[in-house]
């Protein structure tokens, strides 16, 4: 199937995600013996690689649609400032589960997964990515029993914020999956990639930052400071530097 | 199979703050040194330079400079009669790896203890008398005091260049500085950091309202520093990207920026990276180390014999391997025999968020460091009279927002839905003008007699070996300090002119999945006392002479404040006692 084959390993990938690797034995995880001087050397950073733009790497056609129905009611498009769908949240979820976070890498995955009390934290073998499998066909079938077998996203905004509200409330149960918990991760996950660097495809041309007042991945404020309740008159800049500067649209 | 190394004089577990201390310090007294370290080489132009440091959802969200759960974890419970479950991923706290520790994505506020800290037990039994305290509270005293420790103090943070306003100097109470500290030798060797809007209208409320509000000593630099080894650090530049994220910029303290770079030219020093410690060898007695096995990230096991090994893991790792060696007895809470695993803490954090009129206030909350802040300290340790209030212990409380990172940083009022159209707008009508501290009320946590360390029965780490098991829960003291704590808090982010408030009480039970801080605590705490102390005064086995266990997992109990100035200071005290006392006679410091 698609989606698995884009489950490869890329050494990239994975340092991005935060795998400083014991189980890879490339140059950086690789153990040094460190004497006489500092252990520098050139290009060994490891910059971010840019989500790409294109077709869905973990979502199905149906899945990445109810995702972006999903996001634009979660965060909907306002006259200033685009919503979920079009600001990239979507996709920044897709290239997430397809990637370390949706597999759980690096997390503490030995049995046994025994059901314990949530302050003990999140007990299961199955990692975001099958959970959001599960759930979003579960979210499927439930409106389609629902709703006269419509799916998610055909069905009015108000019918959708309902649905929503139901899942937050823990008043829609889902078939085979937790609707609350699936509810707080979607909607901590697509918040997360509308305020992340765009670099990682949401928070498209930096439109939170804008909306907030943000000015992004600048480095120095000495000359502010000292200034009190004045604005800071700088627009957002990105670990890309703007959009304008490398390409003419996106 | 096993490789042998050649015989070194120190083998030194771990090369974060105390094992970057330790191995500059016994270097310099011409031993030959080796530093095994469990993570990667970490420096600013590979790791986190400035052109893609600034990255929220890398180094906040995913915690890319951690530890990863899979190498090794803990399992959490909050009562002994729970069945513990792992830790499969970081929540209440969040364990470094790799050089430099957690000094390289730390905040650096960096507080000295009280003097009546080090004497607790005896302090709060002559005040209020031994049945003020809980029956299952298992405090006491250090064993060291804070006049000894001053000196350590000071080097520490003349080390690091720390900024701040000294508030007690030689005995002289100082208009601008926590006037509750202990006596310091010397000022703070450069000024406090500038304070953002927020932060100085805490400062202004707070005085207003009878406080003395003070800035956070912070180890993000007001100004260009040279320490005594001749490292040059730069001024901070107020980024707002600092704790869980490296310094680009040569700013924030951290064994990187004040040691290191001096240290490895040293002929008698090596380290190795990538090489995780899994035992401390000892010999036929049981009495003596005989050096350290460790395997890489190979998977090649490695022996490194040394005469003297210092244990300096951070405080779950030093008790853990503590543990996996057999050394010491491990702490029996039914029998109440043992030591191994005991009086372990953590800290007792609450906060309030503020929502004020965008209209009036603009905060630019994204311009902030690490240790940045306005703090009082009326509330702290035994600053006040606990008689009337049936709790013992306190914190600091200040406005120390390190910053405004927007995944999250964009709150929105009580009440507000939290997605759709109201929750957009109301992002973006507060994000300039919310006050948002973090760890604003920051108090003691005091050890109790069931909570504790030791060895799981039933989860295992890659090796085979048994996770460790915390035991873990808040007990009525601390809740009850907390919503002291809390409420004055509260009444100070009020006075700053806040519309409406979020209070966020620390309720328990403990629970392992929000973040606290990693501001872990003893499990080998030190003491006079071999019953009821794995170390002596100077950071010393009673059980195996030739191995120093540094850290935080040194503390009896811990205080309402950060512990890494503490933790760095006790590294300097026993390196100073090594050298001159240890060395000339290797044995016990201390007769048991
Ligand atoms: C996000 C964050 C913010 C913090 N902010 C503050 C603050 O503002 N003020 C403050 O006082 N404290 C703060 N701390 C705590 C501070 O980082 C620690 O107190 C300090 O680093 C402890 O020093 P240490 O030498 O005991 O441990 P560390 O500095 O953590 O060093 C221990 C080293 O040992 C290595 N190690 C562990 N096990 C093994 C093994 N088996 N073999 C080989 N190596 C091993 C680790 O990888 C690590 O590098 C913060 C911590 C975090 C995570
Ligand atoms: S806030 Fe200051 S010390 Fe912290 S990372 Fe930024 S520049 Fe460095």
């Amino acid at each position: 199937m698609k989606r698995d084959s884009q489950f490869e390993f890329c050494r990239r990938q994975l340092l991005l995600a935060g795998a400083a690797y014991f189980v890879l034995g490339a140059s950086h995880s690789g153990a040094t013996v460190i004497y006489d001087h500092l252990p520098w050397t050139p290009n060994a950073g490891n910059p971010p690689p840019p989500a790409t733009l294109g077709p869905w790497h973990f979502f199905t056609g149906d899945e990445g649609r109810t995702v972006e129905a999903l996001a634009d009611r979660i965060i909907p498009p306002d006259p200033d400032t685009p919503g979920g769908k079009d600001s990239g949240c979507a996709v920044f979820l897709d290239r997430q589960l397809a990637g370390p976070y949706g597999r759980q890498d690096g997390l503490y995955l030995r049995p046994p997964f025994l059901k314990g009390a949530r302050n003990q934290g999140h007990q299961s073998d199955k990692g975001p990515a099958q959970q959001y499998r599960e759930a979003l066909a579960a979210l499927t079938k439930s409106c389609r029993a629902k709703f006269g077998g419509k799916a998610f996203s055909d069905l009015s905004d108000a019918d959708k914020d309902r649905v929503l509200e139901d899942l937050e409330k823990g008043k829609l149960e889902l078939d085979g999956a937790d609707g609350k918990a699936f509810f707080d991760q979607l909607v901590k996950d697509l918040q997360t990639g509308f305020f992340a660097d765009p670099i990682y495809g949401g928070n498209r041309d930096m439109v939170a930052w804008k909306m907030i007042g943000y000015p992004g991945a600048r480095y120095n404020y000495l000359d502010w400071i000292n200034r009190h309740n004045e604005k800071f008159p700088l627009p957002p800049v990105s670990l890309t530097g703007r959009a304008e500067w490398t390409r003419a649209e996106r | 199979m096993t490789t042998r190394l050649p015989k070194k004089d120190v083998v030194i577990i771990g090369l974060g703050w105390t094992g970057s201390i330790m191995a500059n310090e016994l270097t310099g007294e011409g031993l030959e040194v080796v530093a095994i370290e469990r993570g990667p080489w970490r420096d600013a132009p590979t790791d986190f330079p400035p052109t893609y440091m600034q990255d929220e959802l890398r180094y906040r969200v995913r915690h890319e400079l951690f530890l990863r759960p899979e190498q090794l974890t803990f399992t959490f419970r909050n009562k002994m009669d729970q069945t513990a479950l792992p830790i499969r991923s970081w929540g209440a706290f969040m364990p470094p790896n790799g050089v430099g520790g957690g000094g390289v994505h730390w905040n650096a506020e960096m507080w000295r203890f009280l003097p009546s800290d080090f004497v607790l037990k005896t302090h709060l039994t002559e005040r209020y008398g031994a049945s003020f305290l809980p029956d299952d509270m298992t405090i006491q005293d250090w064993g060291i005091t804070y006049d000894e420790l001053e000196p350590f103090y000071d080097r520490f943070e003349y080390l690091c260049g720390t900024s701040g306003t000294a508030g007690n100097l030689r005995g002289q109470i100082m208009e601008g500085g926590n006037p509750f500290e202990g006596s310091r030798s010397r000022p703070y060797p450069t000024p406090a950091q500038a304070q953002p809007f927020s932060h100085t209208l805490f400062g202004k409320a707070a005085r207003e309202l009878g406080y003395k509000p003070f800035p956070q000593p912070s180890g993000n630099l007001s100004q260009a520093y040279t320490n005594p080894l001749g490292m040059k650090m730069g001024p901070c530049t107020y980024c707002g990207f600092c704790e869980w994220f490296g310094c680009s910029n040569y700013s924030k303290a951290s064994p990187q920026t004040t040691i290191l770079p001096y240290l490895v030219r040293k002929p008698n020093f090596t380290a190795r990276d990538n090489s995780e410690v899994i035992r401390i060898n000892l010999d036929r007695s049981g009495k003596r180390a005989t050096g350290v096995t460790f395997v890489d990230t190979s998977g090649e096991t490695w022996e490194q014999p040394a005469d003297l090994v210092i244990l300096s893991a951070y405080t779950l790792f030093n008790v853990q391997l503590l543990l996996h060696s057999k050394i010491g007895r491990p702490y029996d809470p039914v029998a109440g025999t043992g030591t191994v695993g005991r009086n372990y803490t953590h800290q007792t954090i609450s906060t309030v968020n503020g929502f004020f009129d965008p209209k009036k206030f603009n905060f630019n909350p994204f311009i902030a460091s690490g240790a940045i802040g306005m703090c009082i300290d009326e509330f702290n340790g035994d600053n006040f009279d606990h008689g009337p209030h049936g709790f013992v212990g306190g914190g600091y409380m200040g406005q120390v927002q390190t910053g405004a990172r927007p995944i999250e940083s964009t709150l929105v009022p009580p009440g507000t839905p939290k997605w759709g159209a109201a929750w957009k707008s109301a992002v973006k009508e507060n994000y300039l003008s919310t006050v948002k501290p973090g760890t604003g009320v920051h108090g003691s946590f005091y050890a109790y007699k069931d909570i504790y360390l030791d060895l799981d029965p039933t989860y295992s780490d890659r090796f085979g070996r048994p996770l460790m098991r915390i035991t873990m829960d808040l007990k009525e003291n601390e809740l009850k300090q907390n919503r002291f704590l809390t409420d004055k808090f509260a009444e100070i982010i009020k006075a700053m002119g806040a519309s409406k408030l979020d209070v966020q009480y620390r309720k328990g039970p403990y629970d392992i999945t929000t973040y606290q801080t990693t501001h872990l605590n003893g499990g080998a705490v030190m003491g006079s006392d071999p019953t009821t102390s794995v170390i002596n005064r100077y950071l010393q086995s009673w059980d195996v002479p030739n191995l120093f266990v540094l850290g935080a997992s040194a503390f009896p109990q811990n205080a309402g404040y950060n512990p890494t100035l503490t933790v760095g200071a006790l590294a300097f005290w026993a390196a100073t006692a090594i050298r001159t006392k240890y060395l000339k006679s290797p044995g016990r410091l201390v007769d048991a």
